[in-house]
């Protein structure tokens, strides 16, 4: 309080501001114009920057220095036929499982949020069962399919059959795969979806039901394009981690980018670099799907701002600067060149 | 109130008295207000565009209408007032069943809402069923609920083109037309986020007017709205009385009531207090009602 008392009378004595105030009134001068005001300087930032370079330089020193690294070796092998043939495969795999993942996680959104209590339950469990097993028990599972149930056949239960099968010549690798991925990325994308579907004003169902739109209707024109906005983000690191989740069929004997690498090495015992070449690979994978993302972003962001889109690099290279789309209501388009 | 009303169905005009309405049910079959409306639809041969006997809607243990009855003739233009939590809004989101009321029954046009009788039964309509009442009664929102994501023409062109199958280009020609109604012709290409708070809400009108409604319901439409922009809204909506379009409009808009109502209904703790022509306003006759128009005065 003691040392809090000085400043308040000083503060609260009126009479000193406006005595200031009268003297740059009274001396018929124009007022300061903040136009040339000098900015707050940041010294610590030039000290983080400093530190940050050393590192740098070290990781360059160490990267170019040590032979283990093997680069050439790495050189070799990172545009090899092979390598790209795991490439494709993984990129297949990302592809078919985010498909299924997307297509089925939508409708089971939508069935846990429907009025009929048995799709609810149904879709709940699905989503308690496929999020709860570990993916990789999932893909074993799927895989080692023929010891539980050695032939598959369609037909009408305890009666007839159309058709049937060796569970061995129809569950391959590929289609375990594809099976395990997609139906536990549905569980998690489904959980996406409707936490997006809950961020939309409730206002807006219920104007579409006021304009006499059926729910269906409701859901794909209004409800869901607007969901988008909250689907995409989270969606783009679900493609990011399955891309990635990708390397576990490497457990199956499934020859994705991960697997390729390994039954190199493990003929030629060139571990660190190859395991380089499928880092360096992810890395350009993740990086373009990242750039997708931010294109897929400002599409669904159209008529969430007032401001107009920006351009697609001010976007992609600024994008933290710039604040989200949902909260800005500003008139003002944050410039990013200045902010950079 | 001399404007041009099909049936002429005037029912609120001065001389139809201001009796008020009895609180519960059990006082009488018919209150006195939907007398009069009642009389007027059946000497016009027509049932009233509304008719609503005994609303009840509880939210949980909380009651929030006891037994509404109202009439609405065609062409007439009601007006609710009353305290918030009075029940006008609920009363209201039931004419088209954005509610479902537990009890009595609302008839639009004639038709029941929501329900339908077989055998001497009442059963539930399926949701695709309501959904197509709900096309003939057009609504307009207190937070006005444009969709976002569409410019000006595509939110008013959405219904017709989506749920009537009207042609594109019809639609668009209509749209057209009614955004140059409500003075925003040149805004058909914005966003609703690009535009203000009274224009959206004229928008959010056209919007329900490309639907060619029977029936409007207002709800608050200048509530949410910076007292500058509530004439331009106001104004609109004029511009529809004069159509002779049939409306029931909450609001706390007195002056509105006033000018533009043939009937004006006071609602409190889910009933109806009072109702009768504008000059109510000026000799409201229930204690309640004199307490809550004071604050206006």
């Amino acid at each position: 309080m003691a040392t809090a008392h000085p400043q308040a009378t000083k503060r609260d004595d009126p009479e000193e501001g406006s005595e200031k105030a009268a003297a740059s009134g009274s001396a018929g001068h124009a007022d300061v114009d903040v136009a040339g005001a000098a900015p707050v300087r940041h010294p610590l930032r030039w000290l983080a920057i400093a530190v940050l370079a050393v590192l740098g330089a070290q990781l360059c020193h160490f990267l170019f220095t040590n032979p283990n690294f093997e680069w050439e070796t790495v050189g070799s092998y990172f545009t090899a036929e092979i390598i790209g043939k795991g490439i494709l495969t993984t990129i297949e795999l990302t592809v078919i499982a985010m498909v299924i993942g997307i297509v089925l996680g939508v409708l089971i959104a939508v069935g846990r949020m429907s009025a009929n209590p048995v799709l609810r339950a149904v879709c709940g469990a699905y989503v308690w069962f496929f999020r709860g097993v570990p993916v990789l028990v999932q893909l074993v599972f799927w895989y080692n399919m023929s010891a539980l149930l050695p032939r598959i056949s369609l037909g009408i239960p305890f009666g007839p059959e159309f058709m049937s099968g060796q569970t061995n010549h129809l569950i391959t690798p590929l289609i375990a795969a594809i099976l395990g991925f997609g139906l536990n990325e549905a569980a998690y994308m489904a959980e996406i979806v409707r936490g997006g579907l809950l961020g939309v004003d409730p206002g807006q169902t219920e104007a579409s039901d006021a304009l006499g739109m059926t729910r269906a209707r409701s859901l794909r024109r209004i409800v869901l394009p607007q969901a988008m906005r909250f689907i995409v983000p989270p969606t783009g690191s679900q493609v990011i981690n399955q891309l990635k989740a990708t390397s576990l069929v490497s457990v199956i004997a499934l020859s994705d980018l991960l697997y390729t690498v390994q039954s190199i090495y493990n003929r030629t015992f060139e571990t660190i670099p190859l395991l380089l070449v499928a880092c360096l690979w992810y890395l350009v994978m993740t990086s373009v799907l990242y750039v997708g993302q931010s294109f897929i972003e400002r599409y669904y962001a159209r008529g969430a701002t007032r401001n107009a889109p920006q351009s697609f690099w001010a976007f992609a290279l600024f994008k933290r600067r710039v604040p989200a789309p949902a909260a800005s209501r500003q008139d003002q388009e944050p410039d990013p060149k200045e902010s950079a | 109130m001399s404007r041009p009303t099909a049936e002429g169905a005037d029912v609120g005009a001065p001389g139809s008295g201001t009796g008020t309405v009895a609180a519960d049910g059990s006082e009488g079959p018919l209150t006195p207000a939907a007398a009069t409306a009642a009389s007027a639809s059946a000497a016009s041969g027509q049932p009233p565009m509304l008719r609503a006997r005994g609303v009840r809607k509880s939210f949980g243990s909380l009651e929030v209408l006891k037994g509404i009855d109202m009439d609405v003739g065609t062409g007439e233009v009601v007006v609710l007032l009353g305290p918030s939590g009075s029940g006008k809004s609920t009363f209201l989101r039931c004419i088209n069943h954005l509610e479902a009321p537990d009890g009595g029954s609302i008839r639009v046009a004639g038709e029941l809402i929501g329900y339908r009788e077989h055998k001497g039964r009442v059963h539930h309509l399926r949701p695709r069923e309501v959904t197509r009442q709900r096309r003939d009664i057009g609504m307009v929102f207190q937070h006005f609920n444009l969709f976002p994501h569409q410019t000006v023409l595509q939110n008013v062109i959405e219904a017709p083109v989506g749920v009537r199958r009207r042609p594109k280009a019809e639609a668009q020609e209509r749209a057209h037309e009614l955004l140059r109604r409500v003075g925003l012709s040149e805004k058909a290409g914005s966003y609703p986020r690009q535009l203000s708070g009274g224009q959206q809400q004229r928008v959010a009108i056209a919007r329900a007017l490309a639907m060619q409604p029977k029936l409007m319901l207002f709800d608050e439409p200048t509530s949410a709205l910076d007292p500058e922009l509530v004439g331009e809204v106001l104004e609109t909506m004029r511009d529809l009385v004069r159509d002779g379009l049939t409306m029931v409009v909450v609001t706390h808009e007195i002056a509105f009531a006033r000018e533009a109502a043939d009937r004006v209904v006071f609602m409190d703790e889910g009933r109806v207090l009072e109702s009768g022509p504008p000059s109510v306003l000026d000799r409201p006759s229930n204690p309640r009602t004199q307490a809550f128009l004071k604050r206006f005065l």
